[in-house]
């Protein structure tokens, strides 16, 4: 019989090996074809721990600084490879330390798989040390979790957990696994999980809907496409893109479905939301025929829904039946996963040219240019602005790199001036806006995707919230560039507090630390930028440097984002600047 | 509440729904379920949980008073729940339902006259033991008609009463489920064959 020791079990697991079951973890991970795992030990998960240290050559562990650095990374690391992300950490406050991530990958549908350590099975429910009730803290934040007490049932629920997590609507499962469980022996044998007879995650196409929306889109005068991030995670951008210029329609995209369509692509209008650009909010609502695809009408994206695109007709292609006809009711609904519907969709109209439905977006893309994009990255004015750091960013990558960013005011001035080219190139936490996601989601997204230049756009407060894992980044040696845009507040919340609390600036003002000292201290390169005319020169040293760098830029405090959409307002009261001053 | 529940139609537009939901036999899926409702504020009126006709599937059921839309929304999410098969909801008269209520009386009243006796069976109730002390007394129907009866029984000093939650049954001839479930297949997992 083989032992744990052999390596080859690694290899050939059709055959029934006896082996633990903090083994069988092991060799779950390595039968579903994961690489990399971001964790952190304890208590309840050292056996898992312990039978790592065989796998080393085919799984590879980083240690993060804090389990929400782990969570944090594993979604930045799934988001740039499609793959599906994997953590690790023991019981208690290890597990609820990752509940942040999980939520965040829960509404961004990211494919996560946490494993858990958890309190031995006699032990539950006696509030014994590092004991939480993990499953029912990430039931409302999981697409599935599951609790192992038993090492027999290791390699189907992992099967189980794997094949949850990256089919239909992508999203995190939690498995939480007794200390017994990993103790105990098992007979291992895996085999991949290929149905579940509760759980549809292909729908039946409907052949009349489809029908039924090509005859309204071949109607359409004014037709309008809203992308999202099913597009991404359905792997449909050239599926995506024979639809759209097939059909001629100008297409926006919500934060997450960056990337579904080259930021330069002539059908390409810019951002949705409450900063996306001026003319793909107020066409929003002039338009006659709306047609979202693979995503979910956030408020964020619709602002006040009772004005929302009152006048269109409503085409909604959507992978997760839940979501059709949640917030806006469709006219049309294609259920089904956009990489098969697209292409039968893409068959059904006619090819057209909408030129002076087009010319309408130019002239507002004219406004808006002339009142707000020209000034955020052309300053006149000597202080520093995110939008010129990026656009000298795009100047130099040329759009080859990754953007992560964090949230806030950053992460919006990112996603409207970021020139991406490729897919899976822009990475940040939309649904739930977690502050603190960007610094491990770089290292992530870094770690999937080694051979890109992986920059991380971060504020000064979000920053502060997962800066210990510069020590991870330090000991991977992962070249994230870290571009820290300090403005010395937190600049978003100040921005609602300049524009609607009567300039009542409530504890928004950080004293911050020298950056550039405490990564030193951590062991990573800095530079500092006060001035413009060092900008250029900091840009490219950064860029050229072999190695994690970051680059802190100083940041005019009265810098805000614009155009918005204030909160409950419509879309079509987008606003390009202060209204009094 | 008779009232409501008799003219279907609630106040302010809100509705009486019975939802159905069938589900694999798992620990922890009531709760998944009942977090659904939680989010949303939505009360439950009465919650059912048993087996199903089908070996291994169990069946909720549940009613809630709200907005049709409403209803709507939360029937997706519990569908949308990996470990439910199917969920439906139904208006009142879509559905037949009972729920069962027990009585626990003094004996000692029923000895005296026939008042009992003759409420009993006006009632159509049964009833289940007699003790000296005491007598159970059952009747199953619609709250309202269950309702009546502790209101009669309550004049005699009622020493128990418990309500179950309602069970029900589609008016349509077909059940909806297990045509589905023939798709759906007879194993819970299939993984791959080597």
């Amino acid at each position: 019989m083989k032992t744990f020791h052999d390596k080859s079990i690694a290899v050939d697991i059709t055959n029934k090996v006896k082996v633990t079951g903090a083994e069988a973890i092991m060799l779950s991970l390595i039968s579903e074809g994961v690489e990399i795992i971001f964790g952190y030990p304890g208590g309840a998960i050292m056996p898992a721990y312990d039978a790592l240290m065989n796998y080393t050559d085919k799984l590879k562990h980083i240690l993060t600084r804090h389990e929400q650095g782990a969570i944090h990374a594993a979604q930045g690391y799934a988001r740039v490879t499609g793959k599906v992300g994997v953590c690790m950490a023991t019981s208690g406050p290890g597990a609820t330390n990752l509940i942040t991530g999980i939520a965040d990958a829960q509404i961004d549908s990211t494919p996560i798989v946490c494993i858990t350590g958890q309190v031995a099975a006699g032990l539950l429910g006696t509030d014994a040390f590092q004991e939480t009730d993990v499953i029912g803290i990430s039931m409302p934040v999981t697409k599935w979790n599951y609790l192992i007490t038993k090492p027999q049932e290791i390699p189907e629920i992992f099967a189980q957990a794997f094949y949850i997590a990256h089919t239909g609507r992508p999203g995190p499962v939690l498995i939480d696994i007794t200390k017994n469980a990993q103790f105990g022996k098992l007979d291992f044998e895996y085999r991949k999980c290929t149905k579940l007879r509760s759980y549809v995650p292909e729908p039946r196409i409907s052949l009349d809907n489809l029908k039924a929306a090509a005859a309204l889109i071949n109607q359409a005068n004014k037709p309008f496409i809203l992308a999202g991030q099913g597009i991404i995670l359905g792997g449909a951008e050239e599926e995506f893109r024979t639809f759209v210029e097939k059909s001629g329609i100008p297409v926006a995209w919500t934060i997450l479905g960056a990337c579904a369509l080259p930021r330069e692509h002539q059908l390409n209008a810019g951002m949705l939301g409450m900063h996306g650009n001026y003319s793909t909010n107020i066409k929003t609502n002039e338009c006659d025929l709306l047609i979202g695809v693979g995503m979910r009408f956030d408020d964020r994206v619709t602002g006040d829904v009772n004005k929302y695109a009152k006048q269109a007709k409503i085409i909604h292609l959507e992978i997760d039946k839940a979501e059709i006809n949640k917030v806006l009711p469709a006219d049309v609904a294609v259920h089904g996963d956009v990489k098969d519907t697209l292409p039968l969709l893409t068959k059904l109209i006619e090819k057209r040219n909408h030129d002076e439905w087009l010319q309408e977006f130019k002239k507002a893309d004219k406004i808006e240019y002339e009142k707000v994009i020209m000034h955020d990255l052309y300053p006149e004015k000597p202080g520093l602005t995110m939008g010129e750091v990026i656009r000298l960013i795009n100047e130099k990558t040329m759009g080859d790199a990754i953007a992560v960013t964090d949230v806030g005011q950053h992460q919006m001035v990112a996603s409207r001036y970021f020139n991406f080219k490729h897919k899976r190139s822009f990475v940040t936490s939309g649904g739930l806006g977690t502050m603190g996601f960007g610094l491990p989601a770089a290292h992530g997204a870094k770690i999937g995707a080694p051979d890109k230049q992986v920059i991380l756009f971060v504020g000064d407060g979000g920053f502060q919230m997962t800066i210990q894992e510069l020590g991870t980044i330090n000991q991977t040696q992962a070249a994230v560039k870290i571009v820290l845009m300090n403005n010395k507040y937190l600049g978003m919340v100040r921005q609602w507090q300049q524009l609607f609390f009567d300039k009542r600036y409530s504890e928004t003002y950080l004293l911050n630390p020298d950056f550039i000292k405490v990564a030193e201290g951590f062991g990573i390169k800095g530079r500092k930028v006060l001035e413009r005319p060092q900008l250029d020169s900091a840009v490219q040293e950064m860029l050229d440097f072999n190695g994690p760098y970051l680059l802190e830029v100083s940041i005019e405090k009265e810098d805000n984002v614009f155009p918005m959409v204030p909160t409950g307002a419509s879309v079509s009261d987008i606003i390009l600047e202060p209204k009094s001053k | 509440m008779e009232n409501e529940l008799k003219t279907n139609v609630i106040g302010n537009g809100k509705q009486t729904f019975t939802i159905s939901a069938f589900s694999e036999n798992h620990i922890g899926l009531l709760n998944r379920i009942t977090i659904i409702f939680t989010r949303r504020l939505v009360n439950i009126e009465s919650l059912t949980v048993s087996g199903s006709a089908i070996p291994g599937i169990h069946k909720f059921t549940i009613v809630v008073n709200d907005y049709r839309e409403k209803v709507e929304k939360v029937v997706g999410q519990i569908e949308k729940l990996v470990e439910v098969l199917k969920a439906f909801y139904h208006t009142e008269d879509e559905v037949i339902h009972q729920e069962i209520a027990l009585y626990k009386v003094p004996t000692k009243p029923m000895l005296e006259g026939n008042k009992v006796e003759d409420t009993i069976r006006n009632h159509h109730a049964r009833i289940i033991e007699v003790r000296p002390e005491y007598t159970v007394i059952e009747l199953t129907g619609h709250k309202e008609e269950t309702q009546a009866l502790f209101d009669e029984l309550n004049k005699y000093g009622l020493l128990q009463f418990t309500r179950s939650g309602r069970i029900a049954v589609t008016r349509s001839s077909k059940e909806l489920f297990s045509s589905y479930l023939k798709e759906a297949g007879e194993k819970t997992v299939e993984y791959e064959q080597h």
